[in-house]
């Protein structure tokens, strides 16, 4: 690990003023992927500021939504009152990652920015990782691709977002607030990360020094109605094959008025499976017409040698998510 | 206190290491120490073009960057045969050569452990790289006879009958192909060494390791020392699995960075670099025939395996053990053939042979009782070898049939339905499947010694090891029951070669080699005390006879009488010694010749898969076992329900990922390495039939460390396949193999 210098400042302000031009410094939460990275050589900050004492630790109303705090603990934002009832599906997300000490180390800004668990760019004794080294190629492509992409990837690279917590932030289209050198905006959370195109080493559309300040939850009535249903190796402490999160809003004889749906373990980025959505709205939830809404979304899918199967298991894995939040067995 | 051996005894250091002041390998406090860290080699196979160090040299706290080109030469090191078994050959960066990733390559010593990091990961290595060789299937036609096979240097192939006849005898047949994995013992505590010179030719090593004298003569042998020169201490083990049993590069690069650094030097390996050059499980073939008349006798049964070994070093994963001894086929055949391949050396992986050999066997009996339609207990029961079928012996003890049926009334077997896919509990597919559990009994020459002190307590030494299994709880036990004295009365050392000598906890060994010394010592010890006391005109037990004195609560005393009597300390102070010792050693007797000795047992599995979805959870697991005296039912059910756990591990989660490019595995991480947390655990159970056995030592344990994993995965294969009617037949049952 390379010797770094460390800032822990008491505002925002000073937080991004410290920030600065450097190209070498990095904000830390929990540092649960960060410290990880520096292990590994993946990371090499020169300066770490440790933003751990901002006050950015509130859940509270905002609007008719919710606002929580960048660094609220994943496990305090889990066993809120406020999510739990209102956001379910956050909930189910976020305890669905992870392990408890993790999720209490864990920040709610610093999740977003999850660095991808392929195994080429976590060890840089690969050579080949256009995320860590630009142009030096991707040895996932035709490597042990299983845990890799299958929607939105390039040539470039067909890395994976990890997070569970960002497929549910997804569907619940939530904004991200951020503050830097230039002032304040807002991200919506669709628009926050990007798919790897020519650039996979630029992952989200922060700028250089922006500071992730709070992310909005807005009103959804029907949020009840959801669930997050996670697939993988194991089952626990283990990222996605696949995972959706779905938030709905159906009639009593099963005709769905809102639709939304997000898949992780398949991109990039958190996946709103704005296809499928569109196909489902006004429809009942019978298995064809979700089977149909599921080939559609994966259309344009694309496998590799070891991971072609998450194809299939994305597609079942909408009709079982839907089914079960239709069926009644959703949150709440 | 006649019956303390047997009774569930907490363990003597739980309340030290839950507390963390049991002191682990790395973290004895050792003066002036300095840190060490491996540079490791990122390709499979090539040589290294040229390392520059500067930058490290000149990086802070770094104090020295070992490399080929500036190596103490080690010629012990080199002392390779290319079927020299694991830990012989040693990566000690005495060439350019690289056989495997993750191989030694060079060491870089700095004053704190951040600085040795930082300065390894500045070390600029280029190669001149070859294409590595890894894959099995399409270099079948390279793959060679080894001499033996397996830790009890088994022949490498058997024959008896007449294969093909027995096949063409056949109503019924199958011929399949079983494949397990890579896997990596990922222990938790990772292998670490402390050396220190303590003059040119005296080493004192803090290591990680299943044997401490093994340790001891390697690294003796490699810098040329008298074995009395090196003093191996270890006292506590995160775990080993084998792992730890061999002496691997990083204890030789702990001493030799020593000597040149003119430093004691700690050396830990980090998990990354636990993948490869620590031992593997190595991937197999198993090529499995098997043919039967319709009354379920089988008629022939062959089974040829391949594995890999290293390109310097051989192992044979002898996974067609079980299939020569486990059943009554009149015409078997197996064998053992390897291929050379760019891996660090394959070695000793709990179980190591059964654990694989069991999963194919085992599920090549489940597809052939469907064959037959007949029910798979029922089916090994027909052929139940009566005596052991290849070295035509009796078996010492044998309590498989008991563990068939008391595990199926357990498990509630009997209502289980013949058909697959015939149990569901809404998206859930529900089977039930079995297996046999085989792993052999074995021994090797130990030595302890039994003191009792002048305060009346009782210190009781051997050099063993303890890897977190109950050694010293079970060891006290011994003793004390000897001694008819509480257990808190006796003091068990271990874990240091200044104690009596001791073989490598390996095999499931040590409970029958060294439990046996100690019962011998602790017996004359005894024996020693009786004799005192009935000698010493001063002892109210003067005049007696041995057998009339009794040893109880802490007091020898007069079987009629047991007001006469006296306790140790009064004793001990009248004799005016400052402690009476003895010693003993036990070692392998022609039991061996006149015995066939294996520890047998069953276990039954429901896994509940996902119909649509493939995910899969084993809910319930009964494992019934017959595996000797069992000295302390809560180690040993602990260790029976960790070797059931790693079945299910191996059934569904374990592997290490290969790229065949790189020569790599890939996921070198816990994060990505799956094995089982406690949420794919349901509830599961270890139980066991009690067995007498007199002929394999003197305290008639059969051992217990690997039998649990063994037909562990083999039973959850075939309840996945009960569940859904689909047989897979390459471990882990990952849900992709069973989704599509």
């Amino acid at each position: 690990m390379k010797p770094f210098s460390y800032f822990c400042p008491a505002t925002v302000d000073e937080a991004i003023q410290g920030y600065g031009e450097a190209q070498e410094t990095r904000f830390i939460g929990g540092g649960t992927n960060l410290l990880d990275l520096m292990k590994m050589g993946v990371e090499r900050p020169a300066h770490l500021i440790d933003i751990g004492r901002l006050p950015l630790m509130k859940i509270s109303p905002h609007g008719d939504g919710v606002r929580i705090g960048a660094l609220i603990s994943n496990t305090d934002a889990a066993n809120h009152e406020l999510i739990r009832t209102r956001y379910p599906v956050l909930t189910e997300a976020i305890l669905a990652g992870a392990s408890p000490q993790l999720r209490n180390m864990a920040t709610m800004g610093g999740n977003l920015l999850q660095r991808t668990r392929c195994y080429y760019f976590y060890d840089p004794s690969y050579q080949e990782c256009n995320k860590r080294t630009p142009g030096s190629g991707c040895a996932a492509i035709d490597g042990y691709n299983r845990i890799h992409a299958v929607l939105g990837q390039s040539p470039q690279c067909i890395a994976v977002h990890p997070s569970d917590m960002c497929v549910a932030l997804t569907a619940l289209d939530a904004v991200v607030q951020v503050k830097g050198p230039h002032g304040e905006r807002s991200i919506n959370m669709t628009e926050f990360h990007r798919l790897p195109g020519d650039t996979p080493q630029v992952e989200t559309n922060l700028q250089s020094g922006e500071l992730i300040t709070a992310i909005d939850l807005p009103s959804i009535p029907y949020g009840k109605q959801s669930h997050y249903l996670k697939i993988r190796d194991r089952h626990s402490y283990a990222f996605a094959l696949v995972s959706v999160a779905v938030v709905l809003d159906a009639d009593e004889d099963g005709t769905m008025r809102h639709v939304r749906i997000a898949l992780g373990g398949v991109a990039h980025k958190p996946w709103r499976a704005t296809k499928a959505e569109k196909a489902l709205t006004g429809e009942k939830a019978d298995k064809k017409t979700l089977r149909a809404a599921a080939e559609e979304e994966l259309a344009d899918a694309h496998g590799y040698e070891h991971n072609s199967f998450k194809i299939e298991l994305a597609k079942r894995a909408i009709v079982r998510a839907v089914t079960t939040v239709v069926g009644g067995q959703q949150n709440g | 206190m006649d019956d303390l051996i047997g009774q569930p005894l907490d363990r003597i250091d739980g309340r030290v290491k839950v507390t963390g002041r049991a002191v682990y390998a790395y973290e004895h406090d050792v003066p002036n120490a300095a840190y060490a860290v491996m540079v490791v080699s990122s390709i499979a196979n090539g040589r290294i073009a040229s390392m520059d160090t500067r930058a490290a040299e000149q990086a802070q706290g770094v104090l020295l960057v070992i490399t080929h080109q500036n190596s103490l030469k080690v010629p012990g090191a080199q002392n390779q045969s290319k079927t020299s078994p694991p830990g012989h050959a040693v990566q000690a960066l005495q060439d350019d050569v690289v056989y495997y990733a993750n191989q030694p390559i060079g060491v870089v010593v700095a004053e704190t452990f951040a600085d040795a990091i930082a300065g390894a990961q500045l070390v600029q290595v280029t190669y001149a790289p070859q294409p590595p060789q890894m894959d099995l299937e399409s270099r079948l036609a390279d793959a060679y006879a080894p001499d033996k096979a397996g830790g009890g240097g088994d022949p490498a192939a058997s024959h008896r009958g007449d294969v093909q006849a027995g096949m063409a005898e056949a109503k019924k047949s199958i011929d399949y192909v079983y494949r397990t994995p890579f896997e990596v013992h990922n222990p938790m505590e990772p292998h670490a060494t402390i050396a220190v010179w303590n003059a040119p030719d005296r080493l004192t090593i803090y290591d990680a390791t299943q044997g401490v004298f093994s340790d001891r003569g390697r690294v003796a042998s490699v810098f040329g020392l008298p074995p009395e020169n090196v003093r191996v201490i270890s006292p506590y083990l995160g775990g080993g699995f084998g792992s730890k049993g061999p002496v691997w590069s990083h204890v030789i690069l702990a001493a030799m960075a020593a000597k040149q650094a003119k430093r004691p030097v700690k050396l830990a390996v980090t998990r990354p670099q636990m993948f490869g050059m620590l031992g593997c499980r190595s991937e197999t073939r198993q090529a499995i025939a098997m043919g039967a008349k319709s009354d379920g006798a089988i008629t022939a049964l062959r089974d040829d395996t391949v594995s890999h070994t290293s390109m310097f070093g051989e192992f044979v994963e002898a996974a067609s053990l079980p299939a020569r001894m486990l059943y009554q086929s009149p015409n078997n055949s197996t064998s053992q053939r390897l291929v050379r391949s760019n891996i660090g050396q394959p070695s000793y992986m709990r179980a190591p042979g059964e654990a694989s050999g069991t999963y194919g066997l085992e599920a090549a009996m489940d597809e052939m009782a469907y064959a037959l339609k007949m029910d798979p207990v029922e089916f090994r029961l027909k052929n139940y070898a009566e005596t052991d079928p290849e070295e035509n012996k009796p078996w010492s003890s044998k309590s498989l049939r008991e563990c068939y049926l008391q595990g199926a009334k357990h498990f509630g077997w009997s209502k289980r339905p013949l058909e697959p896919r015939s149990m569901q509990d809404g998206n859930a597919l529900i089977g039930w499947g079995m297996a046999t559990s085989v792993y052999p009994t074995r021994r090797s020459v130990s030595n302890a010694s039994a003191r009792l002190n002048v305060d009346g307590t009782f210190s009781v030494d051997a050099g063993t090891q303890d890897l977190g299994t109950g050694t010293y709880t079970i060891m006290t036990q011994v003793a004390a029951e000897a001694f008819g004295v509480d257990a808190k009365q006796v003091r068990f050392r271990l874990g240091d070669t200044i104690l009596p000598q001791t073989p490598v906890s390996g095999g499931s060994q040590t409970a029958a080699s060294t439990g046996s010394a100690v019962h011998l010592a602790s017996q004359a010890l005894r024996e020693k005390l009786i004799q005192m006391a009935i000698r010493d005109a001063r002892s109210p037990l003067s005049g007696l006879g041995a057998q009339d004195v009794i040893l109880n609560k802490g007091r020898l005393y007069a079987r009629s009488n047991p007001a006469r009597g006296e306790t140790f300390r009064e004793l001990i102070l009248r004799s005016g010694q400052p402690h009476v010792e003895a010693k003993a050693e036990a070692k392998p007797g022609a039991e061996k010749d006149h015995y066939s000795m294996y520890a047998f047992g069953a276990q039954f599995a429901e896994a509940r898969v996902d119909a649509d979805l493939g995910q899969i959870k084993v809910s319930r697991m009964v494992g019934c076992f017959g595996a000797g005296r069992i000295l302390n039912a809560k180690t040993a059910r602990s260790q029976f329900l960790g070797g059931m756990i790693w079945g299910i591990s191996m059934a569904l989660y374990e592997y290490a990922a290969v790229d065949k490019r790189l020569g790599r595995w890939v996921n070198n991480n816990l994060a990505e390495y799956h094995v089982p947390v406690n949420a794919d655990i349901g509830k599961i159970e270890a139980i066991w039939v009690d067995e007498k056995d007199d002929h394999v030592n003197p305290i008639g344990a059969k051992g217990i460390g690997e039998i649990g994993i063994t037909g562990a995965a083999a039973a959850i294969a075939n309840a996945v396949f009960h569940a859904t009617g689909k047989r897979v037949r390459d471990l882990p049952i990952t849900l992709d193999k069973v989704m599509l």
